[in-house]
């Protein structure tokens, strides 16, 4: 990324969406819009201290919504370029409030309330798509129950469960253990509050509020206005304080989760959604095992999936490495079904292929493996371009030009593709940027001949 | 400490870096820590020191105030350190006059709630770091230029691919192949998946535009025998049925491709009545016998077993699509598959994968621990999914093999200086990130070479590694950073040879002088890692700005 962002040749046009393509190959004229950031480009320095200062939160995309970040944002910590931009959604002054502290906290004075959409018009010899999948929605498929059970989360969302950088600063807390924690954060602050109203009670007559109220109940204070509401409140108080302890008794016994399951081909080779084979699934929850045993060496990992293709260099070693040396266990069969168990543990229910028995094993998590689905956005993408998309809306291609489109001079690289790893996507970058240069080289040699 | 008689005047520039640093580290402490420490001639604190402005004040500076060095203490080196150097060079100061310090990265940040500790600590950075930059030579960027010719070894369908797209951008390319023909592993193919175009059509067209591009010389029945020199500049050896020839050439590119793993004494194997898929392919584009009723395919033989642990990722796809060839020629042939997985990855393998199963084919799990036998006219197998042993009857078995490195991929791993892993195919840069780079500048990878490939893989990667070579034949020259290893000591070199050995760049070479074996560095191959340096038991090699003496002065200056 910083690469990109420092190359000489490169214009880096971020948070801008392409608008209109006429032209053809050599000549194409590209029409962008740069979407307003309310930021100045050239004076913000990523420092962050606006965001540090926002009063809004908002919850965080690129964590998943596992955690909120603030109206004025860079997308993550490292992101290129570091120019920070407002969510004119949630930002308060653009809706019409008053508040505008980013820019008193601005030192480089870069926030500006008045930017607009700016349009820029190209002319470029070869376009080049790389824009991606989009995560399948696994909401989709009823019996596993993804969002109905709270420790049923998706490979992406254990990603950053597992980051140093994430939601959770790297340990594997339970989102149901964190919902719980929340809640008493929450009742915690609403004790503390009625309490200091009862406080003020205490000390005007004397004596404790249980004392007080046990005596109330028995009836020692007839007609009592001032007494009466002092009693209320104690009544409520006691009606946030009994959950509250029985809550914090729960939480006394959370560890981080140790027993994991990963499901694989969830939207995959599945006729309901994508018949294909995402191709990086199996490597990312052995990876994610791996991971997650290297945070606490008693955890256990049991991937289910009807082939485990580790298919690329070093994929099948490393598949072994993680259940020789941490703690996997892998089992073919398709998993049918996902309930809630005692401790909001998800119960998997499957059936052993090898054993040829339905069983049923509890966890503390489970992580859903998800297809690569095509892109949203790439079907209005494939229409401004004007190149063809196949059955599922992946960009067409054929296996002798491979990162070729149906438009001469637009090539395609990465899952806009089909889907494909990390080395596969660095490889077929190259490959595109070689095609797109022939293009500008024959298109130089053309001028050239004109001008001799 | 050592003297130094010139009269070094250092900057120091304090970033605030907003509150990323001013917030937690005491600025003011700092800015009057730093202009009592020896040769420190100005010192000022900046907002951010990146901005404009803050470039604009080191530039004031070096005119204004005579600074002969410019210590800037801020973020990472990473990020702003190129900034920061060429700022220097732009106010008249030599780049590498310039030493940076984080205080941030690991300092404010790391510190937030400790200012009292964190500003001694940046403290002491700011220390070190003055205390090294006294010490820093100016040196000289370093360019080399590049011979445009590219050299691509192997003639398969990887191969031909790079060489088309480099001469399809006005490069010149010589082609070597060892076999007689172009084409490679793809002349012994029938026809290919998942569109199932004939292979030798596919080879013809590529050789007739090979044959018609007047940029590329082709040499056939031809080696390699000679790769001397770096990036840019190789004297190479090309052993022909006329004689050697010797060309020069700027990048190469490794496409030597793969084989077949022959599975001599497994499944009763006998290229007859059990026979390989490649010898399958032969079968059929010569004509399937129609007597063969029932086949009966076997995955992973010789593969994903101790002695070659991994999976070689074609199999599967060469397996299925054979089958349906087998069903198109022989319709009523019974075709099964035994298999451990079935990696059927992507989009189209699982396409075909699901055709097969609707054609008919079949599929069966089995155990490697209890793995088939194969005895005359029929297959046993335990079914791993039943759980019982079956009985399949087979007129022919084909027994689906790995694909396996190069028997020269030694040879040619040691000519060009570049590894091979432990299954024998060429190690790349990064696994991840340098998929088809080598670790050393100017030589590439793509295909087979690399880890087995199907068609359109070795097509990609064939264009890749073409654009990755582009690079330095379009630019025409590299220009590498001096910070490099240099013999700084030449009488103390023994010419020992262990720093040549251990350089992962190839930058090293042992040389007769006039003073016996000298080590030389080849200046542009050289990433300055410092391995040479740290292994050199004379102390005769140094590296540029990270000098014995340099590191010496920071640690004096870090514990005194």
């Amino acid at each position: 990324m910083l690469d990109v962002g420092r190359h000489p040749n490169i214009e880096l046009l971020a948070y801008s969406e392409v608008e209109k393509v006429e032209g053809e190959a050599g000549n194409f004229r590209v029409t962008v819009r740069r979407k307003a950031r309310y930021v100045r480009e050239d004076r913000c320095t990523g420092c962050g201290a606006c965001a540090e200062k926002c009063p809004t939160l908002v919850p965080d995309a690129f964590n998943e919504g596992l955690r909120n970040r603030k109206a004025i944002y860079s997308l993550f910590a490292q992101g290129i370029p570091s120019t920070h931009t407002i969510d004119a959604d949630h930002c308060r002054q653009l809706n019409g409030k008053k508040c505008g502290i980013c820019a008193k906290t601005c030192q480089a004075e870069a926030i500006d309330f008045d930017q607009k959409d700016r349009i820029l018009d190209l002319n470029v010899a070869a376009i080049i798509i790389a824009a991606g999948y989009d995560v399948f929605d696994p909401s989709q498929i009823p019996e596993y129950r993804y969002r109905e059970i709270p420790n049923v989360v998706t490979a992406i969302e254990f990603e950053r469960l597992l980051s140093a950088s994430g939601p959770t600063g790297g340990h594997l807390d339970r989102p149901s253990d964190r919902a719980m924690e929340t809640e008493i954060e929450e009742l915690e602050k609403s004790v503390g509050k009625s309490q200091k109203a009862l406080s003020k009670f205490e000390e005007k007559y004397g004596e404790s509020s249980a004392a007080f109220y046990e005596k109330y109940r028995s009836g020692a204070y007839p007609n009592d206005e001032d007494r009466k509401k002092w009693a209320d409140k104690y009544a409520d108080h006691l009606t946030v304080v009994e959950p509250l302890e029985s809550l914090k008794k729960k939480a006394e016994g959370f560890t981080v989760a140790k027993r994991l399951a990963f499901i694989q081909c969830v939207g995959s080779r599945d006729f309901r959604f994508y018949p294909f084979c995402s191709g990086y699934c199996c490597m990312h929850s052995i990876k994610e095992a791996i991971i997650a045993h290297e945070h606490g060496p008693d955890t256990t990992s049991t991937i289910f999936g009807m082939d485990i293709r580790a298919v690329g260099k070093g994929f099948e070693e490393y598949k072994i490495r993680g259940g020789n040396h941490s703690n996997i266990t892998y089992i073919r069969g398709r998993v049918a079904e996902i309930m809630e168990g005692p401790d909001n543990n998800p119960v998997v229910i499957y059936e052993d292929t090898r054993e040829r028995k339905v069983k049923r094993q509890e966890f503390d998590m489970v992580i859903l493996a998800t297809a690569c689905a095509p892109s949203k956005g790439v079907v209005a993408l494939a229409r401004t371009l004007g190149v063809e998309l196949d059955s599922y809306n992946f960009l067409k291609t054929s296996p002798l030009s491979p990162v070729d489109t149906t438009t001469p001079g637009i090539f395609v690289c990465g899952c806009a593709e089909s889907p494909m790893d990390v080395p596969e996507s660095v490889a077929q970058a190259s490959s595109a940027a070689e095609r797109a240069a022939e293009i500008v080289f024959q298109t130089d040699l053309i001028k050239e001949k004109a001008v001799a | 400490m050592p003297e130094k008689t010139e009269d070094i005047r250092i900057g120091v520039f304090l970033c605030h870096c907003g509150s990323n640093i001013a917030g937690y580290l005491n600025m003011e402490e700092l800015a009057e820590f730093a202009e009592k420490l020896p040769h420190v001639a100005f010192v000022q604190r900046n907002l951010y020191t990146c901005s404009e402005g803050g470039i604009n004040e080191i530039k004031k500076g070096i005119k204004e105030q005579n600074l002969n060095r410019v210590v800037v203490a801020s973020c990472t080196p990473r990020t702003h350190e190129p900034l920061f150097r060429s700022s220097c060079g732009e106010a008249g100061l030599n780049p590498y006059l310039f030493e940076m310090v984080n205080i941030r990265d690991q300092c404010s940040w790391v510190h937030m709630k400790e200012q009292e500790n964190g500003t001694n600590k940046a403290k002491d950075l700011i220390r070190m770091g003055v205390a090294k930059s006294a010490l820093l030579e100016p040196q000289k960027a370093i360019m080399s230029e590049v011979e445009v010719r590219a050299l691509v070894i192997g003639g398969g369908i990887a191969g031909m691919t790079a060489a088309l797209a480099l001469a399809n951008r006005g490069f010149e390319v010589v082609l070597v192949e060892k076999e007689e023909a172009l084409g490679g592993m793809l002349n012994r193919l029938n026809r290919v998946g998942p569109t199932m175009v004939s292979a030798s059509a596919l080879t013809a067209e590529k050789v007739q535009a090979l044959a018609e591009h007047p940029k590329i010389t082709v040499f056939t029945n031809a080696r390699v025998t000679e790769a001397q020199g770096f990036i840019g500049k190789y004297k190479v050896d090309i052993e022909t049925e006329s004689g050697v020839k010797k060309v020069d050439i700027g990048v190469i590119l490794v496409a030597t491709g793969a084989r077949a793993f022959v599975p001599k004494g497994l499944y009763n194997y006998d290229g007859k009545r059990v026979v390989t898929q490649l010898e399958m392919e032969t079968l059929l584009k010569k004509g399937l016998d129609p007597g063969i009723k029932n086949v009966v395919m076997i995955q992973c033989v010789g593969s994903r077993n101790d002695e070659r642990p991994y999976c070689s990722r074609i199999c599967c796809q060469t397996a299925v699509k054979n089958a349906m060839l087998i069903r198109e020629q022989n319709p009523a042939a019974r075709v099964s598959i035994l298999y451990r997985d079935m990696q059927m990855y992507g989009v189209e393998n699982e396409e075909m994968f699901r055709d097969s199963k609707a054609m008919g084919i079949r599929y069966m799990n089995y155990d490697p621990h209890r793995p088939p036998q194969v005895e005359p006219d029929k297959v046993r197998v335990y079914h791993a999914l039943l759980g019982r042993e079956m009985e399949l009857p087979a007129n022919l078995v084909v027994l689906s093999t790995p694909v396996v490195s190069q028997e020269d991929a030694e040879t040619i791993s040691r000519l060009l200086r570049v590894p091979i892993d432990e299954n024998g195919f060429f190690l790349e840069g990064h696994v991840k990130l340098k998929p088809l780079d080598f670790a050393t500048d100017g030589v590439y990878l793509c295909g087979s070479a690399r880890f087995p490939s199907n068609i359109r893989e070795a097509v990609a990667q064939g264009l890749g590694a073409a654009s990755r070579a582009s690079i330095p034949l379009s630019k025409g020259s590299v220009v590498v950073e001096p910070i490099i290893s240099v013999l700084a000591n030449e009488d103390a070199c023994r010419g020992c040879g262990l720093c040549v050995a251990l350089c992962p760049y190839g930058a090293l070479e042992i040389q007769r002088t006039d003073k016996g074996r000298k080590v030389h560095v080849i200046d542009v191959a050289c990433k300055g890692c410092g391995v040479c340096a740290a292994t050199c038991y004379q102390h005769a090699l140094s590296i540029n700005s990270f000098t014995d003496q340099q590191i010496r002065s920071q640690l004096e200056a870090y514990l005194g």
